[in-house]
């Protein structure tokens, strides 16, 4: 018999498992309830330095019964104004970092209202696969109670008509009628631009979610 | 560059078969909390293999030592552990600067949580958190007390082994990894429905830490060796290289 001794071998990911419903205690013990760390991870992902028009993210997140989902932990993780992500891999040319702009944050679902926010700018757009460039779009990611591996999505803008229908991630959703659960739509409160991006976790509306 | 597994680049595909699915009726919560639809499958772009990078500095000195980071007159309850190892990519590296988080129940299987009613008390000197960078060798340890089991609202009865939840940030978004680290030796693991939301035993097999006697502080701490895998990435060989990539 033959052994195989130039098989490929490669180590398997540590498989997923539910945050749970006390995820707050890890990832914002604030929420849970008390004080612990000096500094804490949370939902305000601008300085006064930081470059770009000043938006905040808001929506609630709802079940499949249509009901909101009050402990729920959501990730944000964006280029800066320009269209650069923050990190070494990024080598587009042309484009600033802001030193003043991570571009992650870190929010939960209140529990009485269901409502998240994020205080951030709008990103600019950023060159995707084949040179095609992507639409200014921030990438969600979604865990609870009761959802066993975390949800990708991407956060898109309904004053963005143009370079949303060039998008190549929109454009590769075969069902036209879906991609509409991306596009956070645009308001203004107290002169602030405020987006809207409820997410539907399961039925006829649900949020499109990404296999990354 | 003489190897063709680049430091950055898209990632090996997730295998969803070694993953829990998103509809899992054991554990009931998953019923209404899970898609229904395909996830829709996207190459990776600067979007994906980019995510945020952490620095020491942002940590507290006691932030990996759950035993002191919250103790205000005395010391928590419970066995004393240490919990250690590597984390890891797919191709063996060692993943160095990786964010790890953790909380828990305390000895009593009771949260420090608003919304945890179980009858078991708050251990006034144990909070339940901690967080860690990995060296440069991928290496992380903390400083705890075993948590205990606790009942929950599933079926009527069913009980949590005793468990440490996990947060791993590498160094794309797409590895982003939230899972729980059980005990050897449990046995209240084969029954738990979260546990069996996994279907392969191999998979499962990877979240229970193993004792580790040469990891003993001796007449002080057990240690438990618990290493983690995330995603790697794929060899880019006769490829166009991401646009805008290193």
């Amino acid at each position: 018999m033959f052994t195989e001794v130039n098989k490929p071998v490669y180590l398997k990911e540590t498989a997923s498992q539910t945050a749970g419903p006390y995820v707050h205690i890890g990832l914002a013990p604030q929420q849970a309830g008390f004080d612990i760390f000096e500094n804490n991870f949370g939902n305000v992902l601008v300085t006064p330095e930081t470059k770009g028009e000043r938006i905040r993210l808001e929506g609630r997140v709802f079940d499949g019964s249509g009901a909101i989902i009050r402990d729920v932990l959501l990730e944000i993780w964006q280029a800066n104004a320009a269209g650069r992500y923050n990190h070494p891999a990024d080598r587009q040319q042309g484009k600033e970092l802001d030193p003043s702009f991570r571009g992650w944050g870190r929010a939960c679902s209140d529990f009485d209202t269901g409502v998240y926010s994020f205080e951030t700018i709008k990103p600019g757009p950023v060159v995707g696969r084949h040179g095609k460039v992507m639409a200014p779009h921030i990438n969600m990611w979604i865990v609870a109670r009761g959802i066993n591996i975390g949800l990708n999505t991407r956060v898109y803008f309904s004053d963005e008509e143009q370079a949303n229908a060039a998008d190549p991630i929109i454009n590769g959703i075969e069902w036209v009628e879906r991609r509409k659960t991306l596009i956070a739509q645009r308001s203004e409160e107290n002169g602030q631009a405020v987006y809207r991006f409820d997410v539907y976790i399961q039925g006829p509306d649900e949020t499109v979610f990404f296999d990354v | 560059m003489t190897t063709p597994i680049a430091q950055f680049g898209e990632f090996l595909q997730r295998d969803r078969s070694w993953h829990p699915p998103a509809y899992t009726p054991g554990y009931k919560t998953s019923v209404l909390r899970s898609p229904q639809k395909a996830l829709i499958s996207i190459e990776n772009s600067l979007s994906e293999i980019t995510g945020p990078l952490f620095s020491r500095d942002e940590l507290g000195a006691l932030d990996n030592d759950l035993i002191l980071n919250y103790a205000k007159d005395g010391l928590p309850i419970g066995e004393r552990i240490l919990v250690h190892g590597y984390v890891l990519d797919e191709h063996g590296k060692p993943v160095p600067n990786a964010l790890v988080e953790v909380w828990q129940a305390n000895a009593s299987g009771r949260y420090r949580h608003k919304n945890d009613r179980y009858i078991a008390p708050i251990d006034p000197n144990f909070g339940g958190c901690g967080r860690t960078l990995t060296d440069e060798n991928g290496y992380y340890f903390y400083r705890t007390v075993k948590p205990g089991p606790y009942p929950w609202r599933n079926n009527i009865n069913d009980w949590r082994p005793a468990h440490i939840h996990y947060s791993i940030f590498a160094s794309g978004f797409a590895q982003r990894l939230i899972t729980q680290m059980y005990f050897e030796g449990d046995p209240l693991i084969p029954g738990c429905p979260i546990v069996r939301s996994i279907s392969n035993e191999e998979a499962v097999r990877g979240l229970i830490a193993q004792l580790d006697r040469g990891a003993f502080v001796a007449l002080d701490s057990m240690a438990y060796r618990f290493d983690i895998v995330v995603r790697g990435a794929r060899a880019t060989l006769f490829e166009n290289h991401i646009q805008g990539a290193k």
